[in-house]
């Protein structure tokens, strides 16, 4: 039963992780439209930054933390403006989906060229005090902790931000009718790039925090989370952030669970297993809309 | 000097012409029909009037500026709503919130307030249905919406297109009565219709469109009783 439970704490804490990379892919899809390849590769570059600043460099956790924040932020609008935002008129929206890769691509051949393929060892941003945690019989690794409440503080704020600021309106109002939206004043151009910023900023955090709980980083890092990412995202009913919250968990808890009572080789394919299964019988996920297209 | 002036526009989708130079001017304080069968270019002139379409050439002026090249989130600001056709609600907002979009480029709460008393007024059932999500109302209160939301801008100009189109009888009329007080308390009006003889008892002049041209145009009480018009529009 302790083992149950604390493979469930690390589940949810690995799920939170997931959750937060997940949403910055829903919202961009929600709003822009676009599945954006790259995300993944925006936590690697996110972990890198944060590994140079803290590590090498001596900053302070929270300023090397922040400063990768900015970075990947920063980095995330650059990306929009130049790759996507030039085909956003593209007849086909293929188009953008084969840029999003290259995107990726050259985001993994880029961090190779600048800091070597070899694997670089992430020092945690968790202090050594609390690395473990022995709550009750539990004995809970301290980033599991920091993970679940840095997710769900983040999600709070981005409810907040949605549902009580005008540029979180905005958001909103883009992702449900954008030539509407446009006839409200709202600058629908804009408003993406916003998307894209926030979701890359909490792709850097996302990315500090897998790097604590396993420190190999290397230029593909982000690859496998962003993939999982996604599928959650689709899981929970791409576009909703509810859903990409609870996909990110869930998937999570049956990574753990499988690694741990099943096969350590073979937990990535059980998630996705299970991830076909669920898609099969709900083909819009869990919080998606049936779409009815008109004849 | 028209309140709205337009020369000559031009607007292609891809090789083929959807207006082929239409000109146009739309005094201040008038209601203003277009009407025309269909695809004869009416929700693509709105369309560019608001700049979401591009016009291949030709000239816009709203007030004596030049607003050929306005991109679409610029013009209300200047005081040209419009109410899409399809009415665009957004779907998963409630109506209070789709009414506070509409009033998304203006700072001022006080007037803002004012604005939305204003617009329960015209539209009482809107009211009823404040905390409603916008995509469970019925066609008819999607529309009063609709026209609610552009109102919320405090505009100088309201573009409609098609206002009555699927609604039943009993709508229709509330919809076009509120046209009408809507026109009455200084708002000028530019209405697209299908339903031309509706159309052509409230509104002061029309412009008929006839695939991307203007053929007639006039006192609308004329129109009405222009025999080539009754054939064609009026269906008798």
């Amino acid at each position: 039963m302790v083992t149950l439970i604390e493979n469930l704490i690390n589940g949810l804490s690995m799920g939170s992780i997931y959750a937060i990379i997940a949403i910055g892919y829903t919202m961009v899809y929600g709003i822009a439209k676009m599945l954006n390849f790259a995300h993944g590769d925006i936590i690697m570059v996110g972990s890198y930054a944060a590994f140079i600043l803290i590590s090498t460099m001596g900053l302070p956790v929270p300023a090397g933390i922040l400063a990768s924040v900015v970075i990947c932020l920063c980095l995330g609008i650059l990306i929009e403006k130049i790759a996507y935002k030039p085909l956003r008129n593209a007849g086909s929206p293929l188009a953008v989906l084969i840029t999003a890769i290259g995107v990726s691509y050259f985001l993994q051949n880029g961090a190779m060229l600048v800091f070597g393929s070899n694997t670089k060892s992430f020092t945690s941003v968790i202090p050594a005090q609390i690395q473990t945690l022995q709550i009750g019989p539990f004995q809970v690794k301290g980033i599991a902790v920091v993970s679940i409440l840095t997710s769900l503080v983040l999600v709070g704020i981005l409810q907040v931000f949605i549902n009580r600021t005008r540029p979180g309106q905005a958001m909103l109002a883009c992702s449900q009718d954008r030539a509407a939206a446009s006839l409200m004043g709202i600058s629908v151009n804009n408003t993406i790039t916003l998307t894209f910023a926030i979701g890359s900023a909490m792709a850097a955090i996302a990315g500090v925090l897998m790097c604590s709980y396993s420190p190999a980083l290397t230029p593909t890092t982000g690859a496998m989370p962003g993939i999982k990412a996604f599928t959650a995202a689709v899981f929970g009913g791409i576009g909703s952030i509810p859903g990409a919250m609870v996909g990110g968990l869930v998937l999570g808890i049956i990574e753990q669970l499988s690694k741990y009572y099943i096969s350590q080789q073979v937990s990535d394919a059980i998630v996705f297993g299970v991830l076909i299964v669920i898609l099969l019988v709900k083909p819009t996920g869990l919080f998606g809309k049936v779409i009815q297209e008109k004849v | 000097m028209a309140m709205l002036q337009v020369t000559d526009l031009k607007v292609n989708y891809g090789v083929i012409p959807a207006l082929k130079g239409i000109s146009f001017e739309v005094g201040e304080g008038e209601v203003i029909a277009l009407i025309g069968a269909n695809g004869a270019g009416k929700t693509t002139t709105l369309h560019t009037l608001t700049g979401l379409i591009q016009a291949a050439s030709g000239k816009i002026e709203f007030e004596g500026k030049d607003i050929t090249r306005v991109p679409a989130h610029k013009i209300v600001t200047m005081g040209m709503a419009h109410v899409p056709e399809g009415r665009h609600v957004f779907p998963d907002m409630t109506v209070y919130q789709n009414l506070m979009l509409g009033a998304f480029t203006r700072r001022d709460r006080a007037e803002i307030d004012a604005n939305l008393e204003m617009v329960y007024s015209h539209f009482p059932r809107l009211k009823e249905r404040e905390k409603q999500v916008a995509g469970t109302l019925s066609g008819g209160e999607q529309q009063m919406l609709a026209m609610g939301r552009a109102l919320m801008s405090n505009p100088k100009i309201i573009l409609m297109d098609e206002p009555s189109m699927g609604l039943s009888p009993i709508y229709v009329n509330e919809i076009f009565d509120i046209i009408g007080k809507v026109s009455s308390e200084g708002v000028t009006v530019l209405l697209v219709e299908q339903n031309a003889k509706k159309a052509l008892t409230i509104a002061d002049r029309a412009y008929v469109l006839e695939t991307g041209t203007i053929s007639t145009s006039g006192r609308a009480a004329d129109l009405l009783h222009d025999d080539a018009i009754r054939k064609a529009y009026l269906g008798e």
